[in-house]
């Protein structure tokens, strides 16, 4: 009996907590899958975050720390210096890296730090309840904007890949979605891509990864997929933002 | 062929693997898991392993097997 498909070794059989839906188990399987089959399981440290994915050292099967809110690129700096033959990867959400830990995020990626952040952007705040965060579309309606996010008092939203490609650490940014299969795949190979950025030691790499959030959208799980394909896409352009190690 | 092995403690209904499979054999069963969801059922006999429901599955609830059950 061959098996065609199996759960990744680096990931625990344990049922996560996340809702119907949640893009987050997606991204675990990715990167799990990606960690066996470059067969670095024993070699990685992950770094998780505050917000909906902090109880990830659940899931995988694989060292993570903890890390307080928005500061896991600065605990995966230290753990990297530390321990420089190991891989550390940093897992954050979009309340984590692109509203209290923007510090952060934007330091490590000056410095290329030689790590891979992961960056899951459902555009709202899930653990908490579902408020705005800096990436929530105009016009979306969250928890704290019940009439649509209003440009004039809030702004609009941070495009993060955009916003580090001026950085010259930044030498890999991509921007992927989970709305098809065809775009799993494609995020698939960008973690890959990352991994192997930092196995070369090229520096700082980012995988942006735009999720569906079913339960704070109020969306079926299957009408959250076309809401991210009609409306998150005409405002996160899809693909490599930049990539300076070729 | 290949056949499709179902984690039903993991399963949430979510029903993205209903929209992706080619041959629409998943279906969301009126069975409920320990946690209250409604989980999936394979209903084809025969699966020819493209694994699109594995990709787009946020639970790692499906496992494919070559060969029969």
């Amino acid at each position: 009996m061959r098996e065609i498909y199996k759960k990744p070794e680096a990931l625990k059989d344990n049922i996560t907590h996340y809702c119907p839906g949640c893009g987050h188990g997606i991204v675990h399987r990715l990167i799990a899958e990606v960690i066996d089959e470059l067969k670095i399981r024993e070699q990685v440290i992950g770094v998780a975050p505050v917000g909906c994915a902090v109880l990830a050292y659940n899931y995988f099967n694989f060292d993570v720390a903890e890390a307080a809110h928005g500061r896991t690129p600065a605990v995966a700096t230290g753990i990297k210096r530390a321990l420089p033959d190991n891989i550390v990867f940093s897992y954050q959400g979009d309340g984590d890296l692109a509203a209290i830990g923007t510090a952060e995020i934007v330091h490590a990626a000056n410095r290329s730090e030689n790590i891979s952040v992961f960056f899951v952007n459902n555009t709202v705040y899930g653990m908490t309840g579902g408020q705005m965060a800096p990436t929530t579309l105009e016009g979306q309606k969250t928890l704290t904007t019940p009439s649509g996010r209003e440009k004039k008092t809030t702004g609009s939203p941070i495009k993060v890949c955009e916003l580090l490609s001026v950085l010259e650490g930044a030498r890999y940014l991509y921007r992927g979605a989970l709305s098809t299969p065809s775009n799993i795949l494609k995020v698939k190979k960008a973690i890959k891509d990352s991994f192997q950025i930092q196995i070369t030691k090229k520096g700082f790499s980012l995988v942006e990864i735009i999720s569906p959030c079913p339960t704070y959208w109020g969306l079926t799980p299957l009408e959250s997929l076309q809401y991210i394909d009609n409306n998150l896409l005409k405002v996160f352009a899809l693909g490599e933002i930049k990539n300076t190690v070729r | 062929m290949a056949y499709v092995k179902i984690n039903k403690e993991k399963c949430k209904g979510c029903g993205y693997c209903v929209n992706v499979c080619p041959d629409k054999a998943f279906v969301i069963s009126s069975q409920l898991n320990s946690k209250g969801y409604n989980v999936i059922e394979y209903t084809s006999k025969e699966c020819r392993g493209c694994k699109l429901c594995v990709t787009v599955c946020p639970d790692c609830a499906i496992e494919i097997f070559d060969g029969k059950k």
